[in-house]
């Protein structure tokens, strides 16, 4: 399947690897990936903060470089929920509309779609999953501690094929982390706060690594477990899933 | 100037206290998680709540029409109030009428709404409230931080130390046992004394005309029941279609708020006493306009439980104080740019979108999705700095040209001079209490040109 | 007027009707043994269950568990060793009684609430007023859920009716729960299989 690779501007700019291990990933699960060069974001950071309506050139955009898949994938909850919620294009809505549809989070799609059962890789740590809230409240791709429904974990079940890797379970399954795009500095008092709250969370049941679906709250979470001068690391799931 | 994010900045200087707080509310979200797993049919239930409410919003000229003549052939007195100074001019009619200058009152999020308190002090009118937490927050002229505990905020040394000195216990004594039955005396007296008493309402029901209150104190009930005039003041939006309806809302409500199976009290008020008045009032005061909102209307729906505020990790470190208005949490931050767009422009903006909100919420309201509603609605209306939108405009320009995205030189650079939040300076609110990763070699789409074309 | 305004602006701005909600097909929670599940709810919520068989019992219990004998009161008719309470000209007068003796109409286990209405009550006042409060219930008579109970409640045209689940509580001082807020600070529920 061809398969359109789809990474948030600031993983491009910051977190290559992560950019690396996904392709890297969906090439190991037989996916013919294409990365078009023409990317830029899409256009959340604008959308959230109230300014939907500047958006909307990003989303022409980004139409135009996602158009011929047969699905759209991406290492971030939150960019792949705003495109799901919130691309339309008035010049050819047919197409924003079949992209809304096809799509993925990346541990979406490998459990949905490659409907993956085993993986090769190997990491003998403590780790501690970082449930962010726009992959798993909007794209649900984990259960809700807040509905009174069966538990189920999309990243939770790719992490637990990793040989060695012991998933530690956490005071707070899935409170959030504070980052909320321009929240983050907006609300600075509140957002490091919780940041803080969430990190504590992961150190006090001892995790060596911390991880997720979303690149941008790990970001948020690095950046105080660095000021703490933690030796605990961050890590993209797709990060953990390609020790092989 | 005053706003969610100075006044959380402030809360936040006192850490330990942040800690405090958010962990006695996230014990409530969590006593509520246990008593609502008891029921396997709680989505459903959450679902028709929600229906239920939909139909009585889409059908409320008529259903209010239907309620005010039942509440009449039941003896009740019907007042309608368009805005807060009708309502208060309303309830001080009737105190004046009968020379009544001192009044108790139950808890009522629409008189906190209307600022009833105020207006009747500067009438010369004392009222009592008789909701413990309510009594505490009056004590200490301060306004409740949460709509079902109003002093949720404030250390039991703090009550002690206010009971100390307006109800003469002694010194030193923080015991919320032995507080709570100094104040049930304190209280006990003006339930004995006052001719008036004023309570909120929960539900009103259209069928037969009667409305429900709900306490665990009983405070409203020994305030109505000993009264020679009773004023009951709800939001047009408490309406529900029929008695049976209850059975649904009865079942949300107090799991939602505390974890509780019910509240103590569900008392159903049909008609007067003999020999008292029953007045009830019902009040706009902007209802009707979100009514008219197709996106915003939905809140309407609330039934007041608070387990948005509970749950909302902002509120629960930012303190309801922050955001400066009589409902606090995600659905103040709702409901109140509805009464005045500039003065809560920041409360929308006091969210992560986490969305936890919508998933507690009894009657479904898409709380987070209003929120986002929202900022798109205040900053079209110019109620977002100018700044913002100057940054926001760059952004968005360099965003949608991948050329300029693409050469503006080495990885992370031009995120830094881009991203308002990234931008890398030291004024830059980031900085503050953390780092940044380091930026890398080459971007990701430097490496794939290299690597794979 | 107000009125004429509000209601024209509600039906300008109200959305096109949406009906109610089919309850076909929802399967409220039903309990196996109603009363059992009722008493372990209840005396969750603070509240106290005796089980008796004739209503004679009910003083040897209060006698035993209460003080102010002389201040106890019932409105029930034939409840040995009680006597009726004649209600006062001013309700206010009620608000010595140590212990009200009252009747429910029936029972929810979900929530360990009983149904009380004002002819139960005699006054409306008098189960709030009253330092502790005793139910008499038939263990018969308890519902497994709300919906029930709202089916049995029916169209009953009472003037004021109650759910009353447990003594009156508050937790307001830092969440910490007191029983007995303004309210009774015990609630007894007598729970009479006559043999
Ligand atoms: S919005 Fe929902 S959760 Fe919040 S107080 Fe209202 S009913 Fe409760």
């Amino acid at each position: 399947m061809n398969v359109g690779l789809f990474i948030p501007c600031y993983v491009d700019q910051f977190y290559p690897g992560v950019a690396i291990a996904t392709l890297q990933l969906l090439e190991k699960f037989g996916c013919r990936v294409t990365y078009p060069p023409g990317q830029t974001c899409c256009g959340q950071p604008m959308a959230n903060s109230g300014y939907e309506h500047l958006s909307d050139s990003c989303s022409t955009l980004f139409v135009k470089n996602f158009s011929s898949f047969d699905y759209i994938v991406c290492p971030s909850g939150s960019c792949t929920l705003h495109i799901k919620d919130h691309l339309n294009d008035d010049a050819s809505a047919a197409n924003a509309g079949n992209i809304r549809k096809r799509i993925y989070e990346l541990s979406e799609f490998m459990t949905d779609i490659l409907k993956v059962e085993k993986l090769s890789a190997c990491f003998p740590f403590k780790v501690g999953l970082h449930q962010s809230c726009h992959g798993q409240r909007g794209l649900y791709i984990s259960q809700m501690s807040e509905l009174v429904a069966e538990p189920f974990s999309k990243p939770g079940r790719l992490l637990q094929m990793v040989d060695g890797l012991e998933l530690v379970s956490l005071g707070r399954s899935d409170e959030c982390c504070g980052f909320g795009g321009t929240f983050c500095v907006a609300e600075e008092a509140v957002s490091v706060k919780m940041g803080k709250d969430r990190v504590d969370d992961h150190l006090k049941n001892k995790v060596e690594v911390i991880t997720g679906a979303d690149m941008s709250c790990l970001m948020h979470m690095e950046g105080i477990l660095k000021r703490q001068k933690s030796t605990v690391r961050v890590m993209h799931i797709a990060e953990i899933l390609t020790q092989w | 100037m005053v706003n969610h994010v100075s006044l959380s900045e402030t809360f936040n200087k006192d850490e330990e206290r942040v800690n405090w707080h958010d962990e006695t509310l996230w014990w409530v979200r969590q006593k509520r998680d246990k008593a609502v797993w008891q029921i396997p049919e709680w989505e459903e239930l959450r679902d028709m709540a929600s229906q239920i409410k939909m139909n009585a919003l889409s059908n409320l000229h008529d259903y209010l029409l239907q309620f005010e003549k039942n509440a009449l052939a039941n003896g009740m007195v019907v007042h309608w109030a368009a805005d807060a100074d009708e309502h208060n001019d309303i309830v001080y009619d009737i105190l004046a009428k009968n020379k009544v200058e001192r009044i108790v009152k139950s808890k009522s999020m629409l008189t906190e709404e209307c600022h009833l308190n105020h207006f009747l002090a500067k009438k010369g009118i004392d009222v009592i409230d008789t909701d413990l937490g309510e009594r505490i927050v009056q004590l200490a002229e301060e306004a409740p931080s949460h709509i079902v505990l109003p002093c949720i905020h404030k250390k039991k040394e703090e009550i002690g130390e206010l009971f100390h000195r307006f109800l003469n216990t002694p010194e030193g004594n923080a015991d919320p046992q032995f507080l709570t039955a100094a104040a049930r005396i304190h209280l006990r007296e003006k339930f004995m004394t006052r001719r008036v008493a004023i309570t909120g309402v929960n539900f009103a029901i259209a069928e037969t005309g009667e409305f429900v209150i709900c306490t665990n104190e009983g405070n409203a009930d020994m305030g109505a029941h000993l009264s020679d005039i009773h004023i009951a003041c709800m939001g047009i939006e408490k309406l529900i279609p029929q008695r049976e309806h209850l059975s649904v809302f009865l079942r949300l409500l107090a799991r939602s708020a505390t974890g509780q199976p019910v509240t103590t009290y569900s008392s159903h008020f049909v008609r007067p006493l003999p020999g008292q008045e029953l007045h009830i009032v019902l009040v706009d005061n902007g209802r009707t306009r979100q009514l008219g909102r197709p996106d915003f209307r939905n809140s309407l729906k609330c039934i007041r439980c608070g387990a948005c505020m509970n749950t909302c990790p902002v509120y629960r470190r930012s303190g309801g104080h922050s955001y400066h208005n009589a409902i606090a949490g995600p659905i103040g931050a709702i409901l109140a740019p509805n009464l005045d767009m500039k003065e809560y422009a920041d409360l929308p903006f006091a969210s992560t979108l986490c969305g936890s909100c919508s998933n507690v919420c009894p009657v479904k309201i898409d709380i987070h999705q209003q929120l986002y509603k929202w900022r798109q609605v205040l900053t079209k209306e110019g109620h977002t700095p100018a700044a913002k939108t100057a940054a926001m405009k760059v952004m968005a320009g360099t965003l949608s040209r991948p050329a300029v995205y693409r050469f503006a030189g080495k990885a992370g650079r031009w995120f830094m001079r881009n991203i308002p939040w990234l931008t890398n300076n030291r004024f830059n609110p980031w900085y503050k209490q953390r780092d940044m990763p380091a930026p890398p070699k080459e971007s990701f789409g430097d490496w794939y040109r290299k690597n794979k074309r | 007027m107000s009125r004429e305004s509000i209601l024209a602006a509600i039906k300008q701005n109200q959305p096109e009707s949406e009906g109610l909600p089919d309850a076909k097909g929802f399967v409220p929670i039903c309990y196996d043994n109603p009363a059992q599940k009722f008493s372990e709810v209840l005396t969750g919520i603070g509240g106290k269950i005796v089980s008796i068989e004739s209503t004679g019992e009910i003083i040897d219990y209060l006698n035993m568990h209460f003080t102010e004998a002389d201040r106890f009161a019932t409105v029930l008719d034939g409840i040995p060793g009680l006597e009726k309470l004649i209600l006062p000209e001013d309700a206010r007068a009620l608000d010595g009684i140590e212990v009200a003796v009252i009747a429910a109409g029936f029972g929810v286990a979900e929530n360990g609430a009983v149904w009380v209405t004002e002819k139960e009550m005699h006054h409306r006042v008098l189960p709030f007023i009253c330092q502790h409060l005793a139910v008499i219930l038939d263990p018969a008579t308890i519902l497994s859920n709300m919906h029930e109970a709202y089916s049995k409640i029916g169209q009953d045209n009472y003037g004021f009716a109650a759910f009353i689940a447990g003594p009156s509580k508050t937790a307001d001082i830092e969440q910490s729960l007191v029983l007995g807020a303004h309210g009774p600070k015990t609630m007894t529920i007598f729970l009479l299989s006559e043999k």
